[in-house]
């Protein structure tokens, strides 16, 4: 190489490596996410509008697919469970709140407390599946031998349609509670002293003390438990693979699974009408990213 | 501190505490311990109704060992580590450098492309199935452990690009402006000044991603077929199948599955938590 | 820190390798069975087959039954073998109508097997075509512990009325009269199919599940009527619908429930998990009506060669060895089940022999609900059996909602 030719291309570098650097740094990632989350989420909006079986052609159906959708027994269930566990699954929040309040002591081994009630949340949803599914077994889960010991039939709780969706989220709260407790544990540790003084000053106490002093200042924990928890219910497809698979008869189905059960299970490979329910799906958790998204906006501004 | 110390309360009050402390724990943890006892004792004391009780055999070695003999469980947890490991390792470094860009440089785009690695991680992932599925079989990537490796890196990107630049954007940018103006070049500044102080980070995340990919079961049930590269999690659904009415060894292998994350956890407690804490004690 | 570009090129690398397709190898077969003994057997096919053909290479790919039935549709259009397991009926209809099936109908010619296999060949027909060759098939009926019914003084029922009246006797001693784990849909479907093939009959079946005949029909309600005979007064076990059919052994082999409507496949089971074949009997599903000619479920498996194949001649070549009436005798013996091929001999375990007179005596051979039915319909028609059999009451509604199902399914 000539240093004619180098040092003017040297200077546009170092005229533009502001402009430029950034990018480079973004390339691969940016590249990555690209093909494999972005692009994706169109295309599976696109598909939405064709009938395909995932062998032939595709067809151009148009809204047929939505509207089948609004006409669908099982998609109405499914949408129902899901806000079902929107709400219940929001129990996290103020339980794990709680045992946060009840483990902020400094007494001797508190820190081992600390991790050993945390840790459900490391465990994989499938392991609290296969647990719960165990625990939940009329004829020899724990549940069962309960019930025989005061002498009353035990309820099939993952066979019966009334309970079997609150049977599976209890079992996901237990890793949810956990989650949360541990976010409210570290905002503690910042909530400032000096406030606390002050209300005790006031005279504030007990339940006062944290209405109106403590769960203000946790409220970036609050925030990001609320997201996570909320993301987490719209999720919740493993313990629903794992423990019922949506039965009995589709009571327990939720949008996560449906759309995979009808896109790619033994009996449907309905592509189309899978993606339309993803689509809903999305659209939903749209809502909760743009107020996320907002929200981070205005800390931005800052 | 809130609420006020139990060293205050009266002593009562205090051995109250203490002693439902290991309760409550007991309590909460009953599901756990549950299926620990099942999996040391013989199958036999379950068909006779004796699920609470003590074994009437302690048989640790025999059901684990029982485990590995009858099925695939070493090459499931194998299988976990080839996904796991390499994920960690392409997510982590790929968001070290997108981190990098969106927090050091000002430029139009930083803030609409960082929102965009944060919506992504949001969205659910049956949105992405169909797709993704298509894409992996016409590649070849489709039952192939790469393949998975690839989707999951490119996935948790998102998250990790979140946490970097979060975390990049508290680091001192005067040390950053001096070495420019002394014309140090980009890639020198990334290596040697900004790597070394974001290593807490690298911890927290690789951590925190080692758990999520290992405790993933959505995307191996979708990107793989074959029984020989399934990961641990999918594995023991498949062992439930075949453990019919073996609930001493559908238990012991559960555990096993969920044994890496809890050790990682505890060996690596600090970082865990303040990868997942980020945020939570500061807007 | 590694560099991650070269990561990401060694990782698409080493998938290129692991991604090839195996070099020559003269014939390719998927297989999809790892119960142990189903292995065995099949292994033990393909072992006489490079006997007689030493100079070929053969690699077979063996994949455990319900990975199978999500993988095929990935290796047909992918990187097809020459040789693939599937089922007859309408399960090979996506694969028939995506052109991903070769038609062997000249194979059929030219091996006999239009004669040797005339029974089962409706089955392997579509389109004028024959797609495959059966290597086994079947029986569904009802086992019961013969121990169990001896000691309560009941006689193996007949009719209708002798299996209601056994069932009442049964429940009275404090057991339950059936066993069933419905948890994975298919197994209600057999309960459906006999009573539907008692009560209407084998053509009714068929259009049933052609979509020719609404589930409102009369004819449909009266069989769930029958049902209702069984479910009301409790003569199935409770909380089937968390059991799998291997969960739902378990009552069995404990005494605790007496009869089970099932496949012939589950005698390996019931032995295995304690039961010797003195405490098991067979008897075909009770007459509901005495006019109908007794008809039965007995699914096939068979062999395929997809149009990708490489070496279609070597793929006939085996589908051929596979239907000759010695292998048909081997692998089934080997595995418990009954050879398709007319000339093959019956295993002599009293189960097939039963099994086989049963069959052949029979007026038509039905594959099963879930077989003969399209996928979508099968699973919202099995949905809807489960159901009932929880609620029995909400019969309207669940008819009502198989028929809008049906109405866009055979649309």
């Amino acid at each position: 190489m000539s240093s004619t030719e180098t040092v003017p291309s040297y200077s546009w570098w170092k005229r533009n490596r502001m402009a430029l650097s950034p990018w480079l740094f973004l390339v691969p990632g940016l590249l990555f996410f690209s093909v494999y989350v972005i692009a994706p989420i169109f295309q599976s909006i696109l598909y939405s509008f064709y009938e395909w079986d995932g062998l032939g052609e595709k067809i151009w159906i148009g809204t047929r697919n939505y509207e089948e959708l609004l006409d669908d027994d099982r998609f109405y269930t499914s949408l129902k469970n899901n806000v079902i566990w929107l709400v219940l699954y929001m129990l996290a929040v103020p339980i794990g709140l709680g045992i946060a309040l009840f483990l902020n002591q400094t007494v001797t081994g508190i820190r081992l407390y600390k991790s050993l009630f945390f840790f459900p949340f490391v465990i994989s949803q499938v392991v609290v599946g296969l647990i719960f599914g165990w625990f939940y077994n009329p004829s020899f889960g724990i549940v069962g031998k309960v019930w025989e010991f005061f002498g009353a039939t035990p309820p099939s709780i993952l066979g019966d349609e009334t309970l079997v969706t609150y049977g599976i989220i209890a079992a996901g709260l237990w890793p949810q509670i956990a989650y949360c407790m541990i976010l409210y544990l570290t905002g503690l540790n910042n909530v400032s002293p000096d406030q606390i003084e002050a209300g005790r000053l006031d005279n504030a106490r007990g339940w006062k003390m944290l209405w109106y002093i403590i769960i203000p200042q946790l409220k970036p924990a609050t925030f990001i438990a609320v997201v996570v928890t909320v993301i987490g219910a719209l999720r919740s497809f493993d313990l629903v693979a794992i423990m019922t698979q949506g039965g009995p008869y589709g009571s327990s189905n939720v949008l996560a699974y449906y759309m995979f059960e009808t896109a790619l299970s033994e009996y449907g490979y309905r592509m189309g009408y899978g993606s339309a329910i993803a689509t809903v799906l999305f659209l939903i958790m749209l809502v909760y990213i743009s107020y996320f998204l907002w929200r981070m906006y205005q800390d931005e501004q800052q | 501190m809130f609420p006020r110390p139990i060293q205050q309360a009266s002593p009562g009050f205090r051995t109250g505490y203490q002693l439902f402390l290991p309760i409550a724990l007991l309590i909460w943890l009953l599901p756990l311990l549950a299926i620990f006892m099942t999996s040391v004792r013989p199958g036999g004391d379950i068909t006779a109704g004796n699920v609470f009780g003590w074994p009437s055999q302690w048989q640790i070695l025999d059901n684990y060992a029982a485990v590995f003999q009858q099925s695939k469980a070493m090459t499931y947890l194998w299988n976990s580590v080839k996904i796991t490991i390499p994920t960690v390792i392409i997510a982590v470094s790929l968001s070290c450098l997108t981190g990098y860009a969106l927090s050091a440089y000002r430029f139009r785009w930083a803030v609409p492309l960082f929102f965009l690695f944060v919506a992504g991680n949001f969205v659910p992932f049956q949105i992405l199935m169909v797709p993704v599925r298509d894409f992996s079989v016409r590649t070849g990537l489709y039952d192939t452990i790469t393949g998975l490796v690839l989707f999951h890196a490119a996935f948790q990107t998102g998250f990790c690009t979140l946490f970097m630049r979060n975390f990049m954007k508290a680091l001192p940018f005067e040390l950053i402006e001096s070495a420019r103006i002394e014309g140090v070049s980009e890639i020198k500044i990334f290596w040697h000044i900004v790597l070394p102080l974001v290593r807490p980070a690298i911890a927290a995340l690789a951590v925190l991603i080692f758990t999520f990919i290992w405790n993933d079961y959505f995307w191996a049930v979708v990107l793989i077929n074959g029984d020989d590269l399934l990961p641990v999690t999918a594995g023991v659904r498949s062992l439930n199948g075949q453990f019919v009415n073996q609930w001493h060894l559908v238990s012991a292998a559960s555990l096993l599955a969920a044994l890496p994350p809890v050790l990682m956890f505890f060996a690596m407690q600090k970082h865990f938590i303040a990868g997942l804490t980020l945020g939570a004690s500061k807007g | 820190m590694l560099n991650p570009s070269r990561r990401l090129l060694a990782a698409l690398v080493a998938s290129a390798a692991l991604s090839a397709p195996a070099f020559g190898a003269d014939l390719v077969i998927n297989f999809d069975d790892l119960n142990p003994d189903k292995k065995a057997a099949f292994d033990a096919v393909v072992a006489a087959f490079q006997e007689a053909n030493p100079d070929m290479e053969i690699e077979v790919n063996n994949q455990d039954r319900e990975a199978y039935k999500t993988a095929i549709r990935n290796f047909l259009t992918a990187d097809a073998p020459d040789v693939a397991a599937w089922y007859p009926g309408n399960r090979m209809a996506p694969f028939v109508n995506a052109g991903l099936f070769e038609p062997i109908s000249d194979l059929w010619e030219s091996e006999g097997l239009n004669e040797s296999f005339a029974s089962i060949m409706p089955t392997m027909t579509m389109n004028g075509e024959q797609w495959g060759v059966p290597y086994s098939y079947y029986q569904w009926g009802i086992y019961y512990r013969a121990d169990v019914l001896e000691e309560l003084g009941v006689t193996p029922p007949e009719t209708w009325d002798d299996l209601l009246a056994a069932c009442t006797t049964i429940d009275e001693a404090g057991k339950d009269c059936f066993t069933i784990g419905t948890k994975f849909l298919w197994t209600a479907a057999g309960v459906f199919d006999y009573l539907n093939l008692r009560t209407n009959g084998y053509d009714f079946h068929n259009a049933l599940t052609a979509g020719e005949v609404s589930f409102t029909d009369p004819k449909v309600v009266q069989v769930f009527e029958h049902w209702k005979e069984l479910v009301e007064p409790g003569h199935f076990v409770e909380n089937h619908a968390t059991m799998s059919w291997q969960d739902a052994l378990a009552p069995f082999v404990s005494g605790d429930a007496a009869m089970y409507v099932m496949g012939n496949f589950a005698i390996g089971a019931m032995t295995e998990a304690g039961l010797t074949e003195d405490q098991i009997g067979y008897i075909p599903f009770p007459t509901i009506n005495p006019d109908v000619p007794r008809a039965e479920d007995a699914p096939a498996d068979a062999l395929f060669i997809p149009s990708g194949a490489k070496n279609k001649e070597n793929g006939k070549k085996f589908l051929a060895f596979v239907a000759t009436p010695e292998i048909q005798t081997q692998w089934n013996e080997a595995i418990g089940q009954l050879p398709p091929n007319a000339n093959a001999t019956v295993g002599d375990s009293k189960f097939l022999q039963q099994g086989f007179e049963t069959l052949s005596t029979a007026a038509g051979l039905a594959q099963f609900f879930d077989r003969d039915a399209p996928a979508e319909m099968a699973k919202a028609g099995m949905e809807g059996f489960q159901e009932f059999m929880l609620n029995p009451d909400r019969l309207d509604k669940i008819l009502e909602r198989l028929d809008k199902v049906q109405q866009r399914v055979y649309r």
